[in-house]
């Protein structure tokens, strides 16, 4: 057997593979977190429970309507992003002339509530979502086995992120959102809907959210609690990449993934807490985050 | 084409402008002059709908703008370049160029802008537009709202701490835009520029217009002006 730093091989890149699953996920969230902060100026504490919404989408559309995984990787985030942007129009777009931390309370209050109805509704032992036929089994990569749906997910992660990062950076759609985010009245007043803009923006956002519940569902069992247990590190991510910033919270929800991986190995014991200690010394060092922008 | 009557405008609780009245007809380059703190941008942001509350007339070619919203005025074909520029520093230069939607045909092309500032072509392809000089960047906010097909603008002291050349510059692309039919409402503070360029002067004070003067009056005018302006 291979050994590497005195580590089993297959071990050491079982848990490198695990922590870039997880990093997928905490690459998607803070995406959609990220685009959310830089338009709406709020931090969407209910990003965990759309997530959740999602995977739970996929579940219904599979269990009540006969809707497989592949179509409820398209449904889902469609159906929970229109539910984002209901949530946007009627309750968050109310607080924008107040203060962040009315958004961030509103949305707060909102997870409880979402999760609170689902624990009502399907208890918190969890549901099944069996991976769909064609991705099951593992490939053979020389070094290890990778169970097929695990690759499909990082294959995904990378690719919504990729082409989120695109539209971004590279489309005049993005071009004049970022100029909203630098300053939207001006944008306003060149004749673009603004308001319209930001009410798409947190759809957007929310359907990263739900695309990336959908893939989770058959990883992890889908339970109304599945949001939560993803959010406070999402959050740690978002602050060591730096509030606001698109290609920050790919790289560094990956990144951390893998370091929370490879803490796995080498030292268990603080795999749960390593990448809140990165974020403390990242605060204390670099306020503004690993890829933010200086104030 | 733009008639202001009894503009009333509210920056949260401070009442700023107190009944503000004037107009500017089509295919004219008209001023608005003033002290420091006069209201001179607020009128422009009022027109533009870009403050807390604002009350009274804003009438462009007809329809009533005062309770519209600011990309509802931009789509009615006014343009507005702010005083301290709005260029994007997220944005590249050609981003910024491109950045406000067509709301009219008979815009210019990029390559007339091009021609109009040679400078812009030149750092077209600067990733960053807060990068490029003062002139450079007022360049660039002027040339991006003359392709949006808007035939108002809106111009909040364009030479505002910028070199001669720069200054003149300016001047001579007022001066072209005039010629191609395009309106201009505009707010400086150096009133010989202002002599250059344009047809009429409306002079403000404390919020409101408090005497207008033709261009070919100017000189007969200056002692008046001077004192209005405290130059
Ligand atoms: N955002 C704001 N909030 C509160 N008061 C403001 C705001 N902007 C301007 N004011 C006040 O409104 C008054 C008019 O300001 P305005 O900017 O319209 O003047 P101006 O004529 O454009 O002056 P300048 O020549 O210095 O540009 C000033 O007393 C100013 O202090
Ligand atoms: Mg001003």
């Amino acid at each position: 057997m291979i050994m590497i730093f005195g580590i089993p091989g297959p071990l050491l890149f079982g848990q490198l593979l695990l922590g870039l699953i997880n990093g997928a996920f905490y690459a998607m969230l803070s995406l959609g977190l990220a685009v959310i902060f830089g338009m709406l100026n709020i931090i969407n504490f209910a990003h965990g429970a759309l997530f959740m919404m999602g995977a739970f989408c996929s579940w219904m559309l599979l269990n009540y309507l006969g809707i497989g995984y592949f179509p409820a990787l398209i449904l889902a985030p469609l159906i929970i992003g229109a539910f984002g942007i209901v949530l946007e129009k009627t309750l968050i777009s109310r607080l924008y002339k107040l203060d962040h931390l009315y958004g961030l309370l509103l949305t707060f209050g909102l997870a409880l509530v979402i999760e609170g109805l689902f624990r009502n509704a399907y208890g918190s032992s969890g549901l099944p979502y069996r991976i769909p036929q064609v991705l099951t089994g593992a490939t053979d990569l020389g070094f290890m086995f990778m169970p097929n749906y695990r690759g499909w997910v990082v294959l995904c992660a990378a690719v919504v992120c990729f082409a989120t990062w695109a539209i971004i950076e590279k489309t005049s759609l993005g071009a004049t959102l970022r100029a909203a985010t630098e300053n939207a009245p001006l944008v306003q007043a060149f004749g673009v809907n603004v308001p319209r803009l930001i009410t798409l923006t947190y759809g957007g956002g929310i359907a990263l959210a739900a695309f990336a519940g959908v893939l989770a569902a058959p990883i992890y069992s889908v339970n109304p609690n599945m949001g939560t247990n993803f959010i406070n590190t999402v959050f740690a991510v978002v602050v060591i990449g730096g509030m606001g910033s698109i290609l920050g919270s790919i790289v560094t929800g990956f990144a951390l993934g893998v370091v929370e991986g490879l803490t796995k190995v080498f030292y268990p014991q603080a795999s749960a807490t390593v990448v809140f200690v990165v974020m403390v010394i990242i605060l204390l060092t670099r306020p503004r985050g690993l890829f933010g922008k200086a104030a | 084409m733009l008639e202001i009557k009894g503009l009333n405008a509210w920056y949260g609780e401070s009442h700023i402008l107190h009944g503000v009245d004037f107009n500017v007809q089509e295919g004219e380059v008209v001023t608005l002059l003033g002290r420091n703190g006069a209201g001179k941008t607020t009128t422009m942001k009022s027109i533009m709908g870009l403050v807390g509350r604002r009350e009274g007339s804003v009438k462009f070619r007809g329809q009533e703008l005062a309770d519209k919203m600011p990309n509802q005025i931009a789509r009615a074909g006014i343009a507005f370049c702010p005083e301290e520029r709005g260029i994007f520093g997220s944005l590249s230069v050609t981003e910024n160029l491109m950045l406000p939607p067509i709301v009219a045909p008979g815009g210019l092309t990029v390559d007339e802008i091009y021609a109009m500032f040679p400078n812009l072509k030149e750092r077209a392809r600067t990733a960053h537009g807060t990068r490029l000089s003062g002139g450079e960047q007022q360049m660039l906010a002027i040339g991006r709202i003359l392709r949006t097909g808007a035939k108002m603008l809106l111009l909040d002291e364009p030479t505002e701490g910028l070199a001669p050349v720069i200054v003149q510059q300016i001047g001579r692309t007022i001066r072209e835009i005039k010629k191609r039919g395009f309106t201009v409402l505009l707010v400086e503070q150096n009133f010989r520029f202002a002599a250059t360029v344009a047809d009429r002067h409306y002079v403000m004070e404390h919020g409101k217009v408090v005497d207008m003067i033709p261009n070919r009056e100017l000189e007969a005018n200056m002692g008046k002006l001077h004192d209005y302006l405290g130059v």
